[in-house]
């Protein structure tokens, strides 16, 4: 589904990644981990499209295209979703409303009409109960105000909504507390299919108790520096970072 | 001949036409000795610096309109709010047009500023109000002077207005070029309240301009909620120049929505003359092209215990220029004052430009004032969000900036005005917005 050859990319001219090589298939999980500032966020990014961010050289290829030159809202129509680590307060756009706007628009892109009302309604109704969201909710100003376990409910929320082919999730656990968790990747669990594929980005191993990756790549000064399966995670809760940074850096 | 000569040598042929025996004039005759020493503002005066009205003035304006020129409802519905039951006072050419008016007396009077002026039983408003609350500044003197046709509304004690008021002044090229003086007069006696929508229109290209003044007092306890719609043609300005005095525990709310015309400055004043007043201004403006938009307010407190508002929002596009100049006196007694001011901007290119100035003059030592300006760019991180979720550039630049100017629209209390204002707006911006507006 997804393959990344030799990804360089850069901002303000600081190289960042420095050769990824990365391979999803349909129907997988994978984790990628590392330090803070290995470059796991931008690698997010680029994926998903963010202009700040400059690919100096390689491909990233969404089932067979490179869609390195494509802005963010066509990579987004062809099925990529981003979970935002800091999802973005839209003041005076409701969660509902903003929902409308974007099913519409990936409807128009691929040439379907807008998503009849009442149909849009019971689809809203269906994935909040999925994400344990209560309906006044809804009717709030995107991100606003929302705490940080509300804020990335509404990502997973907003991806049971689109039901992206690759769904790449950004510290998702980050400001989540158990419960939390455990309904965010719940979530996460029902919508995974043979059909799409599930990237999680993460520093500590504890959504990948609940998300159960295939594959485990660590991320280390813009490269993937270690790949294995879900035992890797494990090993890093315990031993942490330094052992693979001695290694690569010896 | 330019135009101050001209105007100031037709007003002897205006007066003959009007009613030289008409009771206002002596104000007319001396307001036109106050426009001659002074003439139109000119840059140099701290009040018009970034406002030039050179070019608006160099027009061949037709003071004395032709008779009136009959428009058919359907040809210009799309400029009423028709979808709501409406009292209405319309104009065409600066004269009263019967057909497409609905004016009432049962109970309150909504009807023409020329009637009220001549006829017996309106005297004692008039001599109340008239000319009492509007400043002797030379454009509001020009107005006096030519002072003859406007709205005249008159809501007595207690009396709330069933159905909102629309005041429509349209223009048909049927001059070259054509200036308009409207006179407006609102009186909203203790306790009454009344809504009011106003808007200028020019049905052509041909140059107009407006030199509008209304005069609006609200006793006691009143509630007025007027809101001034500000769309018009290319070739279109419009001074308006509006003086609110407010009693104790009035409420006044005038929300101007500028999204066309050439020049447009707002003068619009508030007096707050007793205790417990709340004046609120709001304002959305969104032009572009060479579009000129400049608001200036004004809000004098002058007694304790009152509250004022103000919520500007502008979108700036290609070398559109904006102004905000708002000015804010408490006077010593007006103890417990809070006074509130924001004005935020967007500039959607590099040649366009905005001047906020806010003006604090505070001699009372126990209040709250605030006030913040902002000019940006719309926010990349939200941009990429929106996007990164299938919506497009454009769309999401819409989405942003409709709910940039949305809390201004929150306070709008008729709803298929709101509705009305959404979709110019979204038109304005140039998309459709996917939801339901």
């Amino acid at each position: 589904m997804l393959k990344i050859n030799n990804l360089h990319a850069s901002v303000e001219d600081k190289s960042i990644l420095k050769g990824i090589n990365l391979e999803v298939k349909a129907g997988e999980v994978h984790a990628i981990m590392g330090p803070n500032g290995s470059g796991k966020s931008t690698l997010a990014s680029v994926i998903a499209g963010k202009e700040e961010y400059e690919v100096e050289q390689g491909e990233i290829i969404l089932e067979g295209e490179d869609i390195n030159e494509l802005a963010a809202e066509e990579r987004a129509h062809k099925g990529i979703f981003l979970s935002f680590q800091y999802p973005v307060e839209i003041p005076g756009v409701s969660v509902t409303n903003f929902m409308k706007t974007s099913i519409n628009e990936n409807r128009k892109a691929k040439g379907l009409e807008d998503m009849p009302a009442k149909e849009m309604l019971k689809l809203i109704r269906e994935k909040s109960e999925l994400l344990e969201i209560d309906r006044k909710f809804l009717s709030r100003s995107l991100n606003e105000g929302f705490s940080g376990g509300e804020k990335k409910r509404n990502e997973i929320f907003q991806m049971a909504m689109l039901e992206p082919k690759l769904a790449i999730l950004d510290e998702t656990d980050s400001g989540l507390d158990i419960d939390a968790l455990r309904i965010v990747a719940n979530g996460v669990n029902k919508l995974k299919s043979k059909d799409n594929a599930v990237v999680v980005i993460t520093h500590y191993q504890r959504l990948l108790d609940h998300i159960v990756p295939d594959y485990v790549h660590v991320l280390y000064k813009g490269k993937i520096v270690k790949s294995g399966g879900k035992e890797l995670a494990h090993e890093l809760e315990e031993k942490g970072y330094d052992w693979i940074k001695e290694e690569v850096d010896a | 001949m330019d135009l101050k000569e001209k105007l100031v040598s037709s007003f002897l042929a205006f007066e003959n036409r009007v009613d030289i025996d008409s009771p206002i004039h002596d104000i007319r005759t001396e307001a036109i000795k106050a426009f001659e020493t002074t003439g139109f503002p000119s840059k140099k005066e701290e009040a018009w610096k970034y406002t030039s009205l050179k070019s608006i003035l160099k027009e061949d304006y037709s003071v004395f309109p032709k008779q009136e020129d009959a428009l058919d409802y359907k040809d210009v519905k799309k400029y009423f709010i028709h979808d709501i039951d409406t009292y209405n006072i319309i104009f065409i050419d600066g004269k009263y047009s019967s057909h497409l008016s609905q004016t009432t007396h049962d109970k309150m009077d909504v009807c023409l500023m020329s009637s009220a002026l001549n006829k017996e039983r309106y005297k004692t408003v008039i001599d109340k109000h008239f000319n009492k609350i509007a400043t002797k500044d030379s454009l509001s003197s020009l107005n006096t002077a030519f002072s003859s046709e406007g709205a005249y509304i008159h809501i007595p004690k207690s009396k709330v207005a069933e159905k909102p008021i629309q005041i429509i002044h349209f223009s048909t090229g049927n001059e070259s070029a054509l200036m308009l003086q409207p006179r407006n007069l609102i009186v909203v006696e203790e306790n009454a309240q009344v809504q009011i929508i106003e808007r200028h229109q020019s049905l052509t290209d041909n140059p107009v301009l407006t030199n509008s003044v209304t005069e609006i007092s609200a006793d006691k306890n009143a509630i007025v909620d007027y809101y001034k719609i500000q769309n018009d043609n290319a070739n279109a300005s419009l001074i308006d120049n509006t003086f609110i005095d407010q009693k104790g525990s009035s409420h006044c709310l005038v929300h101007t929505f500028s999204f066309g015309g050439k020049l447009t400055r707002n003068n619009l004043n508030f007096y707050q003359n007793g205790e417990r007043i709340d004046s609120t201004m709001k304002g959305i403006t969104i032009i572009g092209d060479k579009q000129h938009v400049d608001h200036n307010t004004l809000v004098h407190h002058i007694e304790p215990n009152c509250e004022s508002h103000q919520d500007y929002k502008g979108i700036f596009g290609d070398s559109a220029t904006g102004v905000f100049n708002g000015k804010v006196v408490v006077e010593k007694e007006a103890q417990k004052t809070n006074a509130f001011q924001a004005n935020n901007n967007i500039l959607l290119s590099d040649k366009a430009t905005i001047n906020t100035k806010p003006q604090l003059e505070i001699f009372a030592d126990d209040v709250k004032c605030s006030h913040g300006c902002t000019i940006g760019q719309l926010d990349d991180s939200a941009m990429f969000y929106m996007r990164s979720r299938g919506i497009p550039e454009k769309e999401a630049k819409a989405l942003l900036m409709y709910a940039f100017s949305n809390n201004v629209l929150s306070s709008v209390k008729i709803p298929e005005l709101k509705q009305r204002i959404n979709k110019l707006i979204a038109m304005k911006l140039g998309v459709n917005i996917g939801f339901d507006l």
